[in-house]
């Protein structure tokens, strides 16, 4: 497991209450019981670990540059944006 | 039970430093909402607001004053000032010990609070100025207004974050209704545009970076205003009695709580604050014709809002305007139900209903006449004003023309 991978998981395991190897990369966040206020501090806790900015607007998260549909794709949006941090 | 009635108005806001100038900016659709001038505003990411422009405290208060007025609290003392001379009343004997001010504030002294961290934690110096603690406690303006104009009978702040106005004037109300006083100084005031204050806000992801389009398919969040509204409630038979002149009469109030989860909004708990308030009133809901929604522009609000008065009107929910001026004037939090109190009284009084400016898509979800974008001549009867809080907490204000 990637390192970036392995500390989401671990982020949103704590949001979650739940192991890290209980979070599934097909696992929705309602899948895994966060909600509303749990995903904007899963996000916080996210650009603090990677120390990035993720786009994201809870009035829209769909429109939101970032996808936030499974664990996988929160993954891949961090890998990204942590790509073109270093970039 | 007496009958309550408006004897004054004041305001300052990002529309207009006094009423005038606000309902003008308001029958004319003007958006004070701009790029935000505040210290550090580049390491922000919510880069706009409606900020009071123009506003200098030299002149209108003394060092002295200035150096233990936050800026809410200038803003509550300018407001005052042209809501009470307006209404005529001077404060003296019986009258004085029997008048209070209560007033709505979420936020205290944020600049206060922002500028006395920067100096112990930025620049690391170990003494702040004596007065940090008076200025920015929360009952400071309501403390000052009372000062000023010799209010002796009760005073407080009522402090439930978007719904502290709306709370303060049913409280005010309900001492005036009672017989308790025969007038209550009542409203709000707000300033929390400073670098924390918005910093703290961003943090919510609930804040539009680009507007505010309340009700409209496009919307993406709240943008923060700041300022104040004052309003005189009095009875009824004392303000005839010395011929002041009446801007409309406050007929009924209700307040509740979802209950439920603390920012996700109920439409459960706001159905039943504006039902509360017309049974309040002896309203029906088709006696209403406008209604001056809390509107916030975000996703969750304005859907909720939109079910909860489809819920109460029933098939007359398609013939009530509502408007959120929020839009023009922005989310003044605390002080925020207190400016939208103007436009209610602007459409008893004035027969103008404010538009909701910046609507630019219909929502399915939020299908009511919004009025949008132009204001509407209509002569309205009856209005409520909306406001409800992070917190689940509701309250509904109801008011007749007169």
């Amino acid at each position: 497991m990637s390192d970036i991978k392995q500390k989401v998981v671990e982020i949103i395991a704590e949001q979650a209450v739940l192991e890290p190897s209980d979070v599934k990369m097909e696992s929705t966040l309602e899948d895994l019981g966060i909600d509303s206020l749990g995903l904007v501090e899963s996000i916080f806790a996210i650009e603090e670990a990677f120390d990035i900015q993720v786009p994201f607007n809870a009035n829209d998260p769909q429109e939101s540059d970032f996808d936030i549909s499974d664990v996988a794709s929160i993954v891949a949006g961090v890998e990204k944006l942590v790509k073109e941090q270093n970039s | 039970m007496k009958r309550v009635v408006i004897t004054g108005a004041g305001t300052i806001n990002a529309l207009g430093h006094d009423v005038a100038e606000t309902l003008e900016a308001m029958r004319e659709g003007r958006c004070g909402i701009a790029e935000l001038d505040v210290r550090d505003a580049d390491r922000l990411s919510v880069n706009i607001g409606a900020q009071v422009k123009g506003f200098s405290s030299e002149g209108l208060f003394n060092r002295q004053q200035m150096a233990l007025y936050d800026r809410f609290t200038q803003f509550a003392l300018v407001a005052a000032r042209e809501a009470i001379s307006q209404s005529g009343l001077t404060f003296a004997g019986e009258l004085a010990h029997k008048t209070g001010a209560i007033l709505g504030n979420s936020g205290g002294g944020m600049t206060t609070i922002d500028e006395n961290y920067r100096s112990v934690y930025e620049e690391g110096k170990n003494r702040v100025h004596p007065f940090v603690v008076p200025k920015l406690m929360n009952n400071a303006a309501a403390s000052h207004v009372s000062m000023e104009f010799n209010l002796k009978g009760p005073t407080f702040t009522v402090s439930s974050a978007c719904a502290s106005s709306n709370h303060a004037m049913a409280q005010a109300f309900q001492m005036v209704r009672t017989g308790m006083s025969p007038a209550m100084i009542t409203g709000g005031s707000e300033s929390m545009l400073c670098f924390g204050g918005v910093k703290a806000w961003e943090g919510m992801r609930v804040m539009s970076k680009s507007g505010c389009r309340p009700f409209s398919a496009n919307r993406n969040g709240m943008v923060q205003g700041e300022g104040a509204g004052i309003f005189v409630f009095e009875e009824l038979e004392h303000a005839k009695k010395r011929g002041a002149e009446i801007l409309a009469e406050v007929v009924g109030f209700a307040m509740s709580s979802d209950a439920s989860d603390i920012v996700m909004p109920s439409k459960q708990g706001a159905a039943r604050a504006i039902s509360g308030a017309l049974k309040d009133a002896r309203l029906n809901p088709e006696d209403v014709q406008y209604i001056n929604a809390h509107g916030t522009g975000t996703a969750a609000n304005d859907k909720t809002e939109s079910a909860a008065v489809a819920d109460v009107f029933g098939r007359h929910a398609d013939e009530v305007m509502i408007s959120s001026t929020k839009a023009m004037h922005g989310h003044l939090i605390g002080g925020t139900g207190a400016v939208e109190l103007l436009a209610c009284i602007m459409a008893l009084r004035d027969g103008v209903v404010a538009p909701t400016i910046n609507y630019e898509e219909p929502d399915p979800e939020c299908a009511l006449d919004v009025v949008p974008n132009e204001a509407r001549e209509v002569q309205v009867e009856v209005a409520l004003s909306n406001a409800f809080a992070f917190g689940g907490l509701n309250a509904v204000m109801a008011l007749r023309r007169i």
